[in-house]
Order: C-alpha cells, then sequence, then structure tokens
C-alpha cells in the first residue's frame, strides 16, 4: 500500500509536467490545427535556458523559471515567423513534417551548445520528508506548486482576458472569429507566446525532476501527446485531466513493469483512448 | 436615397467553377431585402463574396459608394458590415455574454450598454448569459448568432438562412425580430428557403437562379406572381 | 588517396545510398502515393535489421537464435515481420486522422527502440548483434573486402530495381489511382464505393515491408547492429528529407533524393572534419543542425522536390 502510495506522489509530479507540456500541444493544436512535435524539444531548450540563469548568473531557479519563459516564448515567435507563418497557407501536414524536422534542429542544437552530458541545476542531495513512510522531496513540492500556480493563471487568463476569449473562440470556430473581426495573426502569435513558455516550464520542472540532457523533452514527447489525445486534442481544460491521468497511470504502472517501458503505457492508453472515446475521456469543455 | 450595397455584375466563387454568374443586386437605405431562389443558386455564395469569405473573379461590391471587393471579411466587418452564417454562428464552447463580447472585438471603446440592448431585445438570452451557447436551444442561437453581429452596430447585416433550422413558431418569431432590428435603423439582406413567409415581411426580394438574378420586386408583387410562386414558393 | 581506396569508397557510399533509398521508396508509397504520415519508418527498419540478423547469424548464447538461416530466408521475414507490425499499426490507425497516424508510428517506433535496448534475450540489449554475414559470404571465401563490396552493391542494385519496377507498374495499375484518389479527395472516392480503410492499410503495409526490406540489407551491409543505429534522427529524419528533396509521389525523385542528401550528410562529415579535434562531439550535433535547417529550406523553398510528381496523369 505504501508503495502504491508512494508511487502516487511520483505520480501527481510527473502528471503535473504532463500537463504544462499538453495545454500547449492541446492549445496550438486548437489554433492551428496541427500536432506540434517540436514540442517536447522546446521543453528541452527551455530547460537549458534556465540552466543559463541558474549557472552564469547564479540566480535561484523560481527566478530562471520566468527568464526561462519568456526566452522560450521569444523563440517559439521566431520559429513561427520565420519558418511555421509561412507554410501556414499550405496543408497543415506540412507543418507536421516541418514541426517534425524543427524538433531535430532544436536538439542538434542544444548538443551544438551545451553538449550531451547530464548536468543539473544544483548539485547536492535533495534530503526528502517523510511522511507516513512515503518520501517527498522538496523539489516535487516546488514541482507541483509551480505547476498548479501556472495552470491557474493560464485559466484566469482564458477566462478574464480580451485574448484569452479570442483564443477559446478561434479555437472552437475559425470561420465565425474572422467574421467577428478577430485578427487571427495575434491569436497565433499569443499561442506561440504560451506554448514556448508552457513548455519551458515543463522542461526546467522535469529537468529539476531528473537531470538535463539534449533528450529530455524528446523522451516525454509520447507521454505528452498521449495527455493531450486522453484529454481530447484541442480541449484545454482536457490536456489537465489527460496530464494527470497518464502521469498517475505510467507511475502506477512501474509496480508490475519495467520503468523504461513507461513510454510505453502512455501509448497504449493513448491508442486505447482513440480506438474507445476518439474524442477524449472529457466531454463538452473547450 | 441613399445606396447601403452595389453589387455589379459580380462572378466568382471558391476557386473552382463560378458559382455566380452576372450578379446585380443594390440596397436602399432601411430596406429589408430577402434572396430567394433553388437550392445551388449561388445565394449563400452571394452573401459571402460581399463579406469577403468567396473569391471575387469580376465585377464590383460597394458599401456607401466605397469599393469593398476583395476586401478581407475583419475589414469589412470595420466598415460597419455584419454576418451571420447559417450553420455554426455561435461559439459553442463560449458563454452567452463571452460571444456577445466576441461581437464587440473590434470596438475599443466600452460595449457594456451595448450588451444590454441586445438583452433588452432578445430578452430570454439575458437569463442565459453564463450558460455555454452550446447548450442553448435552436431559436435561442440564433438570437445570439444576431446579437453576436449586432454587437459592431452594423449598418448592413447579412442574414443566412436565419429560420432554417427553427420550427414554424419560432421562424415568425425570428422574422418579428428581424423587423425590429430593420426598425433600429439597420439595412437587412437575407437569403431564405422559406421564401412565402420571408417575402411577407421584406420590402423586396430577388430571385437568383444559376448565379445570375431572374426577377426583382417588392415582396407582395412576388408572391402574387405565378411564375415566381409556382416554381421557388413551392406551388 | 589511390585509386583502390576511391573505389572501396564509392561502394561503401553507393551502398548507403542503395539502402537509403529502398526506405525511401517504402516512404513514397505511404506518403507520397497515398498521404500517410508515417514517422516511425526507424521501428519497420529496426525490425527487418533484427529479423534477418537472428535468423542468419551462428548461433549465440547472448540473443535469440541465431539460426544460421541463408540470407534469402533472413530477407523474407524481415519483409514478414515488418509487414506485420504495420499490420498492427494500420489496424488501429486506418480510420484517423494524419496527425493521429503520425502520433502513433512515432510511439510503435519508440517502444521497438525501448524493447531493442531491453529485451536482452532477444536482442542482447544495447551490446548489440555481431557476426551478420554478407551476401554470397560463404561461396566467395574469404576475398577481399573491395569484391565482397561490390557483390553487396550489385545486391541491392537488383533490388531496388525490382522494387522500383514494382511500384512504378503499382502506381500506373487501377490501385495506385485509388490511392492518389484518396489521397486528393476521401469522400469522393468513399462515395464510389471504395473500400478506403483498405487500401490504406495495403499501401502502408506494403510501403512497411519495404523498409523492412532496407532494414536486413543494412544489417547485413554493415555486420553489426545495437539500437543506437535506429534512432529517429538517422532512421527516420533522413529518409523524410531525402523523399520531399528528391520529390514526394515520384518513386524516381526518391532514389534521387536519397542520393543528392546522402551527398549532402557524407559532406556535412567531410565539413565538420576539418573542425578542431576538441570539437569533435559536437560535430555529430552541427551535422544534424545543418539538415535540420537543410530540410525547412526545401520546404520553403522548393516545397515539390527536385522531381515533382507527374501531374500530368492526373485530372
Amino acid at each position: 500500500m505504501t508503495d502504491l502510495l508512494q508511487l502516487l506522489v511520483f505520480g501527481i509530479v510527473f502528471g503535473s509536467i504532463l500537463t504544462l507540456g499538453a495545454i500547449g500541444v492541446s492549445l496550438i493544436f486548437g489554433i492551428l490545427r496541427f500536432a506540434h512535435f517540436a514540442h517536447g524539444d522546446m521543453m528541452t531548450v527551455g530547460a537549458y535556458f534556465a540552466l543559463i540563469f541558474v549557472a552564469q548568473i547564479g540566480w535561484p531557479i523560481y527566478m530562471a523559471l520566468p527568464a526561462a519563459m519568456i526566452g522560450a516564448a521569444l523563440l517559439a515567435i521566431l520559429i513561427d515567423q520565420s519558418v511555421y507563418r509561412r507554410l501556414r497557407r499550405t496543408a497543415p501536414v506540412i507543418l507536421l513534417i516541418s514541426s517534425f524536422g524543427m524538433a531535430l534542429l532544436l536538439r542538434a542544437a542544444v548538443q551544438l551548445i551545451w553538449g550531451t552530458d547530464n548536468q543539473v541545476y544544483q548539485p547536492g542531495i535533495n534530503v526528502p520528508y517523510v511522511v507516513f513512510d512515503i518520501r517527498i522531496k522538496p523539489d516535487h513540492l516546488v514541482i507541483v506548486g509551480a505547476s498548479v500556480i501556472l495552470v491557474f493563471a493560464f485559466h484566469l487568463f482564458l477566462k478574464m482576458t480580451r485574448m484569452g476569449k479570442a483564443m477559446r473562440a478561434m479555437s472552437d470556430n475559425v470561420d465565425l472569429a474572422r467574421v467577428s473581426g478577430i485578427d487571427s495573426e495575434r491569436v497565433v502569435i499569443w499561442t506561440w507566446v504560451i506554448g514556448g513558455a508552457l513548455a519551458a516550464a515543463a522542461g526546467v520542472l522535469l529537468a529539476l525532476d531528473t537531470r538535463l540532457n539534449p533528450q529530455l523533452g524528446w523522451n516525454v514527447l509520447l507521454p505528452v501527446f498521449a495527455a493531450t489525445i486522453v484529454g481530447g486534442i484541442g480541449r484545454v481544460y482536457g490536456a489537465i485531466a489527460g496530464g494527470m491521468f497518464i502521469g498517475i497511470a505510467t507511475e502506477l504502472s512501474t509496480a508490475v513493469i519495467l520503468p523504461a517501458y513507461k513510454p510505453a503505457v502512455a501509448f497504449t492508453l493513448m491508442v486505447l483512448v482513440l480506438i474507445l472515446r476518439p474524442r477524449g475521456l472529457v466531454r463538452g469543455m473547450n | 436615397m441613399t445606396v447601403v450595397l452595389e453589387v455589379a455584375d459580380v462572378r466568382g466563387g471558391y476557386g473552382g467553377a463560378d458559382i455566380l454568374n452576372g450578379t446585380d443586386l443594390k440596397l436602399d437605405e432601411g430596406e429589408i431585402v430577402v434572396i430567394i431562389g433553388p437550392n445551388g443558386a449561388g445565394k449563400s455564395t452571394l452573401m459571402k463574396a460581399v463579406f469577403g469569405l468567396a473569391t471575387i473573379r469580376s465585377g464590383s461590391v460597394s458599401f456607401f459608394g466605397r469599393t469593398i471587393t476583395g476586401m478581407r471579411a475583419d475589414q469589412v466587418a470595420k466598415l460597419g458590415m455584419s454576418y451571420v452564417p447559417q450553420e455554426r454562428n455561435v461559439f459553442a464552447s463560449l458563454t452567452v455574454n463571452e460571444n456577445l463580447e466576441m461581437g464587440a472585438y473590434l470596438r475599443d471603446d466600452d460595449f457594456g450598454p451595448q450588451i444590454e440592448r441586445i438583452y433588452e431585445l432578445f430578452p430570454p438570452l439575458k437569463e442565459r448569459r453564463r450558460q455555454q451557447a452550446g447548450t442553448l436551444s435552436g431559436g435561442e442561437r440564433q438570437m445570439l448568432a444576431m446579437g453576436r453581429a449586432l454587437m459592431l452596430d452594423p449598418k448592413l447585416l447579412l442574414l443566412d438562412e436565419p429560420t432554417a433550422a427553427l420550427s414554424p413558431r419560432y421562424a415568425a418569431e425570428t422574422f418579428e425580430r428581424i423587423r425590429e432590428i430593420n426598425a433600429l435603423g439597420i439595412t437587412i439582406l437575407m437569403v431564405e428557403q422559406n421564401a412565402r413567409q420571408a417575402l411577407e415581411h421584406a420590402d423586396r426580394g430577388v430571385v437568383l437562379v444559376m448565379g445570375a438574378n431572374r426577377f426583382e420586386a417588392p415582396g407582395p408583387e412576388l408572391l402574387a406572381n405565378r411564375e415566381v410562386a409556382e416554381m421557388y414558393l413551392g406551388g | 588517396m589511390e585509386l583502390g581506396g576511391v573505389i572501396e569508397y564509392g561502394l561503401f557510399f553507393l551502398s548507403f545510398v542503395g539502402i537509403y533509398a529502398l526506405l525511401s521508396l517504402g516512404l513514397n508509397l505511404q506518403w507520397g502515393l497515398t498521404g500517410q504520415f508515417n514517422i516511425g519508418i526507424a521501428g519497420f527498419f529496426a525490425v527487418g535489421a533484427y529479423t534477418s540478423a537472428i535468423l542468419t547469424t551462428a548461433p549465440s548464447p547472448h540473443h535469440l537464435g541465431g539460426f544460421g538461416m541463408p540470407l534469402v530466408v533472413g530477407l523474407i521475414f524481415a519483409m514478414v515481420l515488418a509487414g506485420l507490425v504495420a499490420v498492427l499499426v494500420g489496424l488501429l490507425t486506418v480510420r484517423l486522422r494524419t496527425d493521429y497516424l503520425a502520433i502513433a508510428t512515432i510511439g510503435i517506433a519508440e517502444i521497438i527502440r525501448l524493447m531493442l535496448k531491453n529485451e536482452e534475450w532477444l536482442t542482447n540489449g544495447v551490446r548489440g548483434i555481431p557476426g551478420i554475414p554478407r551476401p554470397f559470404a560463404e561461396t566467395l571465401g574469404a576475398g577481399t573486402l573491395g569484391q565482397s563490396d561490390a557483390v553487396f552493391l550489385l545486391v541491392v542494385v537488383a533490388l531496388i530495381l525490382i522494387v522500383y519496377l514494382a511500384l512504378e507498374a503499382a502506381r500506373r495499375s487501377p490501385w495506385g489511382r485509388v490511392l492518389r484518389a484518396i489521397r486528393e479527395n476521401e469522400d469522393g472516392v468513399r462515395a464510389a464505393g471504395k473500400h478506403i480503410e483498405r487500401f490504406r492499410l495495403e499501401a502502408f503495409v506494403v510501403g512497411s515491408m519495404i523498409m523492412g526490406l532496407g532494414g536486413a540489407l543494412f544489417a547485413h551491409f554493415v555486420g553489426f547492429i545495437s539500437p543506437e543505429a535506429f534512432t529517429p534522427e538517422f532512421a527516420t529524419f533522413l529518409v523524410w528529407v531525402m523523399l520531399i528533396a528528391g520529390g514526394s509521389g515520384n518513386n524516381k525523385g526518391a532514389v534521387l533524393g536519397a542520393l543528392i542528401i546522402w551527398l549532402v550528410w557524407t559532406g556535412t562529415e567531410f565539413l565538420t572534419s576539418m573542425a578542431p579535434p576538441e570539437y569533435v562531439t559536437q560535430a555529430g550535433a552541427l551535422r544534424l543542425l545543418m539538415i535540420g535547417i537543410l530540410v525547412q529550406v526545401i520546404l520553403l523553398v522548393r516545397p515539390d522536390g527536385l522531381l515533382p510528381e507527374e501531374t500530368a496523369e492526373r485530372k
């Protein structure tokens, strides 16, 4: 029982990270209608941006995180404006190919700049708290706390601001959004700002939980996609449920199968959802 | 009389073969004009061409004397024209109030009073202001769609089959609303399948066949015309 | 470099081009002709390579088999197994939209890579499988390496010719026309009463079998395989770049793309080898970066590739 509760803790931590990635993938799909394959590597880049601030300037992680988010948002805009924007007029599948190429391009750039070795933000042991035999590291609390704050802030943005509402409107009904005079290019830029920033946050938190390496984000791309699809692709609030579901399910699965197969578990769940409930587990909400 | 909209010899469609083959249309300020005609005659296409949603290959469209041929939809909207599509004409996952806010997206001033005016015009919407538009009934949806389009305080309102999905009772009510909107000084151009009823409420009717106008006359006259009645009004 | 060295290098170079040309032809059937987005090429490539390796190597305590069977058996089963995996993926995804197929194929490829790494009884894990025989190794005896390269290249060229001619015939056949029609206008074909899912599945499976064949040839060429060789970078991405550069929808383009991109890829190796030795670990990343930029440029500037699909046959 204790073991399962311990795995549940790991699952919530992993789920908090996946949620941040899945929100971006879902949002980008909702607005631009393509699955963004470079999202995992955007997470990696974000994690390394934070490393610059931590290692070179000596900032604490809670300052490096927002800085990395800003950096990744700017990078996402740059990628969109220099490449994706020009391909948007063609078939969405060209964007799919391009983003797959972009994934490798980003990873290669990371390897080139930061090398392939494992790195950490802060050396030293993260001494866990022990509550009823369950070990919870301080970093775990940081990860879940940061994720909750970011998701809540994003929720407020969607519900309260004019741009947030325009985003929901466009992902709901592009034609009607255009008819209403919503400037789609501006919405697209904001989509990349948020997608990029949340991806960076996911990357930083994942690196905090594990280690930085160039494969960091690519290794969780499959669980992130699984979370997006389980939540209903294009449905931002579904991504939250999907992220927690996939996070917890994959961690619990390690009680019976090799941890190395975690991505396979996420994938299997995703395929099951695709077959049984093609529109995702969460209905109705956008 | 001021001419609100003038469509002159427009040909075009959606990139493939032309759907509009030399369509003409003229709307005076304050009029309600209804376009009728058989399926595939290009009624909706004409509306979309006016609003910048279909391609115009030749001919011209002008709005209060200003040429708007080939303008983007959001630019047309800025000039004071609104369009209500036939299907998917509300943001289903947004609340009623948010739908109206989106209608006012181009406005930078305080549009609170305008929202209140819309609620006065369509009281059922006010009760449901916090509800998701996807949960509304067909009649309420149509009200919301029109309400959204009125948020910019347009001078011309384009309605594509406003009563298509409605029961006869709601259809009659919708025509009443359209007259109320018209009474506010808004010129109205609509496409209607429900031709007989629409003509009763319209100042003028235009019969569109194969992308070109066949007849044009005041509503009662068209209703009395035997050929029109037999061919396009279902006998 | 003396002449012998040049020839030897040429044979080596062209053999790789040949292997990639097969992958590219397989992808062209799936993507170019049918519009199916497979970014799990690495998975089918790996299944082919490992199947043939396990079947043809001498018995080993480190992995399943080997069974010491003739090379032909290895090649055939490589295709069969890759085809079976494709049937599985295809049945699950054939009804779904492109994005889902893409995600599913990448998922399968990753799972296959995880299995290669972790199922040591089957694959010897990260230590890999050595001693995979060259074609006609026994009849030729222990000749010079150049000889064996030449023979290998002949085998590859012969197989490419067969696959190319078969694909060209298929493309012109009524079957190929239906595939293209599905790509252009799915609803129209459905309305005409064709069973779209079956046609799609067939194209997907046959394309994957060709990729499996490519994988088997790769194993027999390099003689040693390990999970390292089947990363998405080398086994999937390069193939996509080749097909896009050559011209998707055109079988000649698929082969030409393999030649040109392999030339570029080798060229980047030459370029980065001139860098100071302390940067040698970065060189691989720099090469990938250059190819990554190249593909974006191709998509922006010449999205139809060097040899665009012959449109005259289309309506």
